[in-house]
């Protein structure tokens, strides 16, 4: 539905003010929706059409029930496209409205500018629409089930995709990567040209004979299959996996999805930050009225309130987008800053270096959650925002804080958002025990695989692969290997 | 508006009613998952259907929190399969999907899953016959049926609206439209009625154990039979060496002491129907639960003499369920089993204990009587 001319001229308002902060973004487009549709439109993760699956279908159950019970209200929605889509729900205020809409400005610039968007297909809403179409057609022919049972078994492996190959072209799938080498070409050593009676010094035959070792070795590691570890499991099976045309082409799409939406996984905290960011200081400076204030604040503060137990992204990335600014604003950075340790001068610290406002947008720029949060990360920070460590305490069968120490705090976020906060699972050899089994690694970093959710996601591997799957994992301290051939689960100790 | 999602969200709770069915006879064995929501709603616990994927197991973890709070501060309770295999989650909070279903949805299921057939209600009487009354308001009829306040009010309100109304001298004229007639609607009333008799011992050897799967049988029963009848009545009766007739409330809590002797159940039963239960228009099932223990020999042949002489050939069923107890001997099915093992109006069973119902559910319905 097009936007009443009230908020239509709301809009160019805002986005007047966003542009002359510096905020570039793709058009943005508004459209006004009932919560129906805003309910549906959250269950397909913000696209008008997504292909049918049950699980949008379980989404918007819940999110139509929360809402009914009054537990939720979606204010906004924002999808990553030229032109940036988002919506608004019919019969907010006009306060609420232009609230969203300065935090959708926020979004829209940290999409467009944010280099992990920078590979996104910015035509994702037809995309997505294409990959609907695609499905229902295979629906039509082939069923619902036989093509739901494969497209579950893919969804159960959508996060086993490698971050590094979203900067390459066909996220790592293109041919050079593949070279052949003829196996019985013998191997040549290089050795350096010498007279006669020099060579034995200038090409030592120890040194020749660890030359042939070292590169025997490599050819043997290249016979192996795949050659390296492969983060990006779905690539491997697209590439490998004995499949129908039809399967091929949805775990394609499921890939090519799973790729779009990863630096949505890697930046919530940046993102939720930078629209906060700008949505206070466009409101505060700019677009508030004064008979809007109060009720302003009262939304505001609801979206950066913090509850125990949980790490609200807003409050987290706002602050810390604040605090950059406040300190290259100050000139609490450098050798100098971080060698002065006497609190009076460090509290008034001041050199009007007036860096913030570039310093800002240069984060936006090039950081991921990740990144952000280890450079940006500071003791004081974490004192002034108090953040704590919490754990589970097995004895009190409670939720208890365990520190408030830095490192610690700052250890167990790096942990949160390694990987998104999913374990990282490499394709180690695609003919395990010349059997044409494959088998996994997971690499282990403290915590242990959900072993029940594990066996299962191995299940629906071995429905993609046609042959056993394996896991090599550790459990609770003991090298395990988990297993499962499509029918049966099991499980060893290595 | 029709919403595209309306289809994913069909497959969806086609899915969970696959599961529900697959889940049924665990269900049946463990009556305390089932919710009652109002008359007709059932709210059934379902862990929530997820995509398996690989992730963290979340005990494990050490999260980061913001706030108030000493170091050892309790957060919150952590739930119980929190542990190694346990709730996903990067928070406190458990994954239950609370599934609605309406009590014939239920029964439908449980047809399905125990291949039950449908009840043919004996006699003619499962005519629906259909009473015309006078409820309904409509812009037609005959003039004999005309409503005449109602008539008068539209016609009131179109002068005041119009400005033709004069209070001194209020004539009210109303034209065509304004006419309003009662009308006739259909109602259909159920002649297949069907009472079920919960006969229940509640002697001492009859422990809570005992009762919870009384509780949870009746519960089934009372659903199928529901799904099969358009009014189905109850009559709950307790007894121990005395019978009376009590409130569903009752019948599940009282524990009394003392003796058993059942046949003052069937005298009790015997003359409630008599009095409010006329065979010829009803369809009466009869489903007595004990422990087997009657007081006295003589007693039971009594008892075996009332059924097979006044009680069976009333009734649509009888069945026996024995539960088993620690204090009772569990001659009574024996004693049943010779005069009436070939009789097919009687069902008898052995319910040793919770698993064991949906068996016996099975066996008392699958006669399809």
């Amino acid at each position: 539905m097009p936007l009443p001319r009230e908020l239509a001229e709301l809009q160019m308002e805002v986005e007047a003010v966003a542009q002359r902060y510096g905020l570039s973004t793709f058009p943005v487009v508004f459209e006004m929706v009932d919560y129906a549709q805003m309910n549906q439109l959250a269950a397909y993760t913000g696209f008008p059409v997504r292909y049918p699956h049950w699980r949008w279908g379980m989404e918007y159950d819940q999110l139509a029930k929360s809402y009914e019970y009054g537990l939720h209200k979606i204010y906004e929605m924002v999808i990553n496209n030229d032109p940036t889509y988002a919506y608004l729900l019919e019969g907010n205020t006009l306060l609420d409205q232009k609230l969203v809409m300065a935090h959708v400005y926020g979004h829209a610039d940290f999409f467009r500018n944010n280099i992990f968007f920078s590979h996104t297909n910015r035509k994702m809403v037809d995309q997505m629409a294409n990959h609907a179409t695609r499905m229902r057609r295979y629906q039509d022919r082939l069923g619902i089930e036989r093509v739901e049972s494969f497209l579950d078994a893919c969804l159960a492996i959508e996060n086993l995709i490698d971050p590094q190959a979203a900067f390459e072209d066909h996220y790592g799938l293109s041919d050079a990567h593949e070279e052949q080498l003829d196996p019985n070409e013998p191997i040549a050593v290089r050795s350096l040209p010498a007279k006669d009676y020099m060579d034995r010094y200038v090409n030592p035959p120890e040194f020749l004979e660890r030359q042939r070792a070292t590169l025997q070795q490599e050819r043997e590691k290249r016979r192996r299959f795949p050659r390296s570890p492969r983060r990006d499991v779905l690539g491997f099976l697209l590439r490998h996996a004995p499949l129908d045309s039809w399967e091929r082409d949805i775990l394609g799409i499921v890939r090519e999805e799973s790729y779009y939406f990863l630096p949505q996984r890697q930046s919530k905290i940046m993102n939720e930050g930078w629209a906060s960011f700008w949505h206070t200081r466009m409101l505060t400076r700019d677009l508030l009225h004064d008979s809007e204030l109060v009720d302003y604040a009262d939304h505001h503060s609801g979206t950066t309130a913090v509850q125990p137990g949980r790490l609200n992204p807003y409050k987290l990335g706002l602050e810390l987008f604040r605090d950059i600014e406040c300190r290259w604003d100050t000139g609490r950075f450098g050798p100098e800053w971080d060698a002065c340790d006497d609190m009076a001068e460090r509290t008034h610290w001041d050199r009007q270096t007036g860096l913030g406002r570039d310093k800002a947008f240069e984060v936006r720029r090039v950081h991921c959650d990740l990144t952000f949060l280890d450079e940006f990360l500071t003791v004081d920070f974490c004192r002034r925002q108090k953040l704590f460590v919490f754990g589970r305490e097995r004895r009190k069968n409670a939720w208890v804080i365990t520190s408030r120490e830095f490192d610690e705090i700052k250890q167990a976020l790096l942990f949160q958002l390694t990987n998104a906060g999913t374990p990282i699972i490499e394709v180690v050899d695609g003919n395990f025990r010349n059997r044409g089994e494959l088998l996994l690694a997971h690499r282990h970093d403290g915590v242990d695989l959900r072993k029940d959710w594990a066996i299962e996601t191995l299940g629906a591997l071995a429905l993609v692969w046609r042959r056993p799957v394996f896991v090599e994992t550790t459990v609770r301290g003991k090298p395990q290997r988990l297993g499962h051939d499509g029918q049966q689960p099991c499980e060893e100790d290595i | 508006m029709a919403l595209k999602i309306e289809t994913d969200l069909g497959r969806f709770r086609q899915i969970v009613r696959g599961k529900v069915r697959d889940e049924l006879r665990r269900f049946m064995a463990r009556g305390e998952m089932i919710g009652r929501k109002g008359k007709n709603i059932v709210s059934i616990p379902l862990p929530r259907i997820e995509l398996p994927r690989f992730a963290h197991s979340p005990g494990d973890q050490q999260h980061v929190g913001q706030g108030e709070g000493e170091v050892g501060s309790v957060l919150g309770p952590a739930s119980e399969g929190d542990g190694g295999e346990g709730q996903a989650g990067n928070a406190p909070g458990q994954h239950i999907l609370e599934v609605e279903m309406t009590v014939e949805e239920l029964a439908e299921l449980m047809g399905e899953e125990f291949g039950l057939p449908r009840i043919r209600p004996k006699g003619k009487k499962n005519l629906l016959a259909a009473h015309g009354r006078y409820t309904g308001i409509a812009t037609s009829g005959p003039e004999s049926l005309r409503h005449a306040k109602r008539t008068f009010r539209q016609a009131l309100k179109r002068q005041l609206a119009s400005g033709t109304y004069d209070p001194e001298r209020p004539l009210i004229v109303p034209v065509r439209e304004e006419k309003r007639y009662r009308s006739f609607r259909r109602q259909l009333e159920p002649q297949a009625n069907a009472v079920i008799f919960y006969v229940m011992d509640v002697s001492g050897s009859m422990g809570d154990e005992q009762k919870e799967i009384v509780r949870i049988a009746s519960f089934w029963i009372d659903t199928w039979l529901r799904s099969q009848y358009q009014g189905l009545e109850t009559v709950y009766v307790i007894h121990d060496a005395e019978a009376r007739e009590v409130d569903r409330d009752t019948f599940f809590r009282t524990r009394e002491s003392g003796g058993t002797v059942i046949s003052s159940a069937y005298k009790a039963c015997r003359k409630v129907i008599s009095e409010r239960f006329p065979p010829e228009d009803w369809n009466i099932y009869f489903f007595q639960f004990s422990d087997g223990d009657n007081w006295s020999q003589g007693d039971t042949e009594q008892c075996v003499r009332m059924l097979s002489e006044e009680l069976v050939p009333l009734l649509n069923l009888f069945a026996y369920g024995q539960v088993e107890s620690p204090y009772g001997s569990g001659q009574y099915i024996h004693d049943l089993e010779q005069p009436f093992g070939e009789d097919e109006r009687v069902i008898l069973s052995v319910i040793e204990e919770k698993p064991a119902i949906p068996r016996a559910i099975k066996e008392f319905l699958s006669t399809g009587r």
